[in-house]
């Protein structure tokens, strides 16, 4: 982990993104989920300065509405939807995995796809319900 | 060769009794998430929060106020854990390992800090 004995040099398996693996349904749900959760965690910096605008004036905050309602904030927004609704249910995915049920290939391409739909389906059902209500 | 005991070479290397601690914080913040994400989202959609106005009140409702500051905890706590084992399975140097670790912590418990703090000042009435 922190300090590598000297005596191991040993050979480490092949990252999974390379010409060792051909790309699967799994392994690729699997870096979406790492990839949608540093999004995520980036775009908590964003969540931040929302609700600190908020406190700070409304001013302040008419800024930050402003900038969320361009183009470019509401496909920003649009994908953080995605990110967060995909990592909701990919991570539903994993915890239900925790308790060892569902790791035969069968059941896991089955939920992968679920989580797939789901994710999606989630987030039109979001921004229509946002454009509707 | 060396003289070194077994034990003595193995001290400080892995876990001591609190290797789980981090993958349990993981779960439970997850599961917390949950609902708390689920509730943030149908909010979003719910109420017109681009609205300076709607936004102060929504807030200042005591029951949104403690689940805002419920879903930042868990949202920055997990996003924490999260950057570092990233962090870890994919940073080989260990300076550059350590230092990304220790500036994301910092980062997002920064922005978590200041979340909370604006949640709380709306909430007494700012």
């Amino acid at each position: 982990m922190s300090v590598k004995p000297a005596s191991s040099n040993r050979p480490l398996s092949p990252f999974m993104i390379g010409p060792y693996y051909k790309p699967q349904l799994t392994s690729m749900l699997s870096i979406t989920h790492r990839l949608t959760g540093l999004a995520l965690a980036f775009g908590t910096i964003f969540i931040a300065a929302w609700v600190t605008a908020a406190a700070t004036s409304a001013e302040a905050y008419g800024q930050f509405a402003w900038a969320a309602n361009t183009i470019v904030g509401k496909l920003l927004l649009l994908a953080y939807t995605w990110a967060m609704l995909y990592h909701l249910c990919n991570g539903i995915r994993h915890l239900f995995w925790d308790t060892g049920r569902g790791l035969d290939l069968k059941t896991a391409y089955a939920s992968g796809y679920l989580v797939i739909v789901a994710s999606v389906a989630l987030t039109a059902g979001v921004w229509a319900a946002a454009y509707l209500c | 060769m060396s003289l070194r005991s077994p034990l003595s070479q193995a001290r400080g290397l892995g876990s001591a009794k609190d290797g789980v601690g981090h993958w349990w914080m993981q779960r439970m913040t997850a599961i917390a998430l949950i609902p708390l994400s689920l509730w943030f989202v149908f909010s979003l959609v719910r109420f017109p929060l681009l609205d300076h106005a709607t936004m102060v009140a929504w807030i200042h409702a005591p029951l949104v106020a403690v689940a805002l500051v419920l879903f930042f905890l868990a949202m920055f706590y997990h996003a924490a854990l999260g950057v570092q084992v990233v962090i870890e399975d994919y940073v080989g140097n260990e300076g550059v390992k350590l230092v990304s670790i220790v500036v994301t912590k910092f980062a997002l418990f920064a922005f978590g800090a200041a979340a909370i703090f604006a949640v709380l000042k709306i909430a007494f009435g700012a």
